[in-house]
């Protein structure tokens, strides 16, 4: 399915097409923003009329966007409690604008046989040993400084998530995918693909073994550039309580600038996104160690345990 | 290679946990609270899927739920479509028809790669990214009529967070609760139509006239919400576009 895309280049984190730059956050992209977020600023529209040979926005206009962003939702939680998860029609990210439902999600409530109370099951046909390292799946070791990510699935109540399949995915070292609509002029390397998968074992625990992955450059806006991230897909017992994130690195000086990691309006729950290292898990003269916990949202299955049938 | 050392508390408390106010707190007042003790911990904010999970988490076969040769196989087609009624090629749709088995992803342990499903088992689960018109075909069983629907979960670089929705096959259940409880016009939405037998389109649309019905579960933070009026979707009814159609000219 890659390769189809070539014929679109207006996606974003292609890095580095620059010859269109407009394009590749998606249309979008020079939608007024405010229509989304409301934010005051919009009163002055970007150059109406031929909105798309309007300027790719600056870091500064973002960072605008996502300050006021935080500030509208801190406003809409009188109480401090703010939303955990990001809004999704978050502006500052500008593929956000026509792919998120202007219509207000409807509840499926109170009915136990609801089918996403149940979810998917996976089991030692669905992975071998060797996924969970993504150091040794070439013939050669990958360049980068090696780490160990490690850390507990679990469901709200702090119950473990057994025997679940967890997904990553990442750029290499030198924030580069192995995917061939990344075009960031930085190296591939043979010896990484940046694919990992595994079953979480009794305590909810994963562990993989990675390279630390680069930062890289996207189009989004001038001088967008994406903090060091590990994607993670998560399943729980309910389809319902079903997880795609995003795991960053202590410090990471891009942090602010990051529109997809401030799509989070919360800071409280963007730190929940980033792992602590751990120097107790680092392992001498080999890794370094990260651990990042992972906590579902949604109901669990229903406590009638449908996997006992299974 | 070298295990982590095994040496930490497993009964440890995730980290970044703080001590702040734990999501339980978020009362509103017509909402009905699922107990305390179930909301301890606040969970892990969702984030875009982006766009290059093409090489991590699609797999082969992955639409291809269905038993082979299985004669009561149906298939279940249509295009994802943004606000502006494009198709959007890189889309991720999952599937969920449990009670299901494991083996939607076998692996080959001789080349580390993808064995494909065995081919007999019905593991309920599909998992199909969308092509570059949009696209998307799943081959599966019918769901149980007295159940009558498909549960679908939607990604797409530019979605922050991930959306519910589900494919209604044949006639629906007459006392299905969430569809009793929407106007025609958006009930349509979740109906797949029927185009020859054993074959269905159903198209999903982020935004627009055509917006898919998503679904909140009870128990998820979102689902707290829903019903709020300050909800950021409330005020926005409106399909919306009138700033949007000058936009796409320019993109060809
Ligand atoms: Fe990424």
């Amino acid at each position: 399915m890659t390769l189809a895309h070539d014929a679109d280049p207006a996606h974003d984190a292609d890095p580095a097409h620059d010859a269109d730059p407009a394009h590749d956050a998606d249309p979008a992209h020079d939608a007024d923003p405010a229509q989304d977020a409301a934010p005051p600023q919009d009163a002055a529209p970007p150059q109406g009329g031929t909105p798309k040979q309007d300027a790719t926005p600056t870091q500064e206009r973002i960072s605008e966007e996502i300050a006021a962003g935080h500030a509208a939702a801190e406003a809409a939680a009188p109480d401090g409690v703010q939303r955990h998860h990001p809004p999704r029609d978050f502006a500052p990210y500008r593929s956000s604008a026509l792919r998120h439902p202007r219509h207000q999600l409807v509840p499926v409530s109170g009915d136990p046989e609801a089918m996403e109370l149940s979810g998917p099951v996976f089991g030692a046909t669905d992975v071998t040993a060797l996924d969970a390292d993504l150091t040794r799946q070439h013939a050669g070791e990958p360049l980068g400084e090696r780490i160990t990510v490690t850390g507990r699935v679990l469901e709200r109540t702090g119950r473990p998530v057994r025997g679940q399949l967890v997904e990553i995915w990442q750029a290499n070292a030198s924030g580069r995918y192995a995917h061939q609509r990344d075009q960031h002029p930085a190296p591939l390397d043979p010896h990484f693909t940046g694919v990992g998968r595994c079953l979480t074992d009794d305590e909810g625990r994963y562990t993989f073994t990675t390279v630390r992955p680069g930062a890289y450059p996207w189009r989004n806006h001038v001088n967008a550039w994406r903090p060091a991230h590990i994607h993670f897909s998560l399943f729980g017992t309910a389809f319902a309580q079903r997880l795609v994130t995003q795991m960053y690195f202590p410090g990471d000086p891009l942090f602010p600038y990051d529109p997809i990691l401030q799509s989070v309006t919360d800071q409280r729950a963007r730190d929940r996104l980033v792992a602590a290292y751990d120097h107790a898990l680092s392992t001498p003269e080999w890794a370094l160690g990260y651990r990042w916990d992972i906590v579902l949202d949604g109901p669990s299955a229903t406590p009638t345990d449908p996997e006992e049938e299974r | 290679m070298k295990p982590p050392p095994d040496d930490q508390p497993t009964d440890r408390a995730p980290n970044r946990m703080p001590g702040h106010a734990p999501g339980h707190t978020r009362h509103r007042a017509n909402q009905p609270r699922i107990p305390a003790q179930g909301r301890e911990l606040p969970p892990t904010p969702s984030q875009t899927v982006g766009p290059f999970y093409g090489y991590a988490l699609p797999f082969p076969g992955g639409g291809q739920v269905a038993p082979v040769g299985h004669p009561g196989a149906i298939t279940l087609h249509g295009t994802v479509r943004d606000g502006a009624g494009e198709p959007v090629p890189d889309a991720l749709l999952e599937f969920w028809q449990g009670p299901g088995r494991p083996g939607s992803l076998r692996r080959d342990p001789v080349t580390g790669g993808f064995a494909g499903r065995n081919g007999v088992d019905f593991t309920g689960f599909g998992r199909v990214p969308t092509d570059a018109d949009g696209g998307w075909v799943l081959r599966t069983l019918p769901p149980p009529p007295e159940r009558g629907y498909v549960s679908v979960c939607v990604f797409a670089r530019g979605l922050t967070h991930h959306l519910f929705t589900r494919v209604y096959v044949g006639a629906p259940p007459p006392d299905d609760p969430l569809l009793a409880a929407l106007p025609e016009e958006r009930r349509r939405t979740l109906l797949a139509v029927p185009v020859e037998p054993g074959l269905y389109h159903f198209d999903i649309h982020f935004q627009g006239g055509k917006e898919t019905v998503f679904l909140v579960f009870d128990g998820t933070d979102e689902s707290d919400e829903s019903e709020s009026p300050d909800g950021s979707d409330g005020p926005e009814q409106s399909d919306g576009l009138d700033g949007l159609d000058g936009l796409h000219g320019s993109d060809g």
